[in-house]
């Protein structure tokens, strides 16, 4: 499956330029154009990147979202989420290489074929780093008001942290 | 505004818990280091970034980029109502789309990113539409074909079958954004401009 994945990039790579340059395409401007755009872009996100991962970074060192954790442990369980994937869940919408490090913690803890274990790989598998997509996005955008899209986001989080202990449970 | 509100919310919240811990020490190393974290992290997605900028514009150039749009306009125009004659949107969201339905997730954010642009041209002193909204939720719930890195770190732990999760993370998937979209519709008609 992994081989399938590093196979896909080079070929899809090689099969679009061929196909253009079949076209007629000057692809060699096409791409360097293309990737001025991407630094633009590079430039125009910075700015919300570091008031994110200032804020990430204190929040972290602070214990704050660790007495969070604590806090929620009963609430999770009442909505069917073992309470062991409680820090998992907190720091997955705001920084994802911190969640990939909580989830591996977790499955090397609990083992990856036990119920915890396969609750955490399904909650990494099949949600994203929503704070991190939102401040890049209308970073990028120059959007200010974000009006419902945080609310609406976090209810697909919740969604598939309530799902994935569901699926974890019944379907493996 | 949220984000605003978020934001100063994390950093009050820091400061109050660090006093109360006696970790200030921390916090204030944490927030240098953090400042200093995101333009490594702006610098590591550079060149990808830039690299999946220059393949859509080879896209949009020789006509694959409409062809996507094309075959993935029935679907758009039902989530992207207001952005549906914005071609370069269409496109873009369209590749970001495919990006995230291969797994490419270093892909699709680029793309994403170009898609909001596009669509932020149709909107007025900052104030994110319902089509912007709707592709940030999108995106926040992606759907992963194959969790290759999560696959990995379950081998690494020794798992029998390392992707026998997958039934799993589809449904999760599906369900959350399915979710999402449920929400960003109900929720555009409360939160009128």
């Amino acid at each position: 499956m992994t081989a399938l994945g590093t196979l896909v990039v080079p070929v899809l790579i090689g099969t679009v330029a061929a196909y253009a340059l079949g076209r007629r395409v000057d692809v060699f401007a096409a791409l360097t154009d293309g990737a001025a755009e991407g630094l633009r872009v590079i430039m125009k996100i910075l700015p919300a990147l570091i008031a994110l991962l200032t804020g990430i970074y204190m929040l972290r060192a602070s214990g704050a979202l660790d007495a969070l954790v604590s806090l929620c442990t009963p609430v999770l369980s009442l909505l069917g989420i073992p309470p062991e994937t409680a820090s998992l869940i907190f720091i997955r919408p705001i920084s994802g290489s911190g969640a990939l490090a909580v989830g591996s913690e977790i499955i090397n803890k609990y083992g990856p074929d036990s119920l915890v274990g396969r609750t955490a790989a399904v909650m990494l598998g099949s949600t994203e780093t929503t704070f991190y997509i939102i401040a890049v996005y209308f970073g990028a955008a120059g959007i200010r008001k974000t009006r419902y899209a945080i609310p609406a986001a976090l209810c697909a989080d919740l969604t598939g942290f309530i799902i994935a202990s569901l699926t974890a449970r019944l379907l493996l | 505004m949220a984000l605003a509100w978020i934001w100063t919310g994390m950093v009050v919240v820091s400061v109050v818990f660090g006093l109360a811990t006696g970790r200030m020490e921390l916090v204030g190393k944490a927030a240098l280091e953090g400042a200093g974290a995101a333009v490594n992290l702006a610098l590591s997605i550079c060149g990808v970034t830039c690299l999946w900028t220059g393949v859509m514009e080879i896209m949009r150039r020789s006509g694959v980029a409409a062809g996507l749009k094309a075959f993935f306009m029935p679907l758009l125009s039902v989530l992207f109502p207001g952005s549906r004659h914005n071609r370069a949107a269409m496109e873009a969201v369209s590749a970001n789309v495919s990006a995230n339905l291969l797994g490419l997730g270093n892909a699709a954010t680029p793309l994403g990113i170009k898609a909001a642009s596009e669509m932020a041209k149709q909107s007025r002193g900052g104030v994110a539409t319902d089509d912007l909204c709707m592709l940030v939720v999108l995106n926040t719930a992606s759907i992963q074909l194959i969790p290759a890195t999560v696959a990995a770190l379950r081998a690494a732990a020794g798992a029998a079958r390392p992707f026998d999760i997958l039934p799993a993370v589809w449904i999760t998937s599906l369900a959350s954004v399915t979710a999402g979209i449920l929400a960003a519709r109900l929720l555009a008609r409360l939160w009128r401009r």
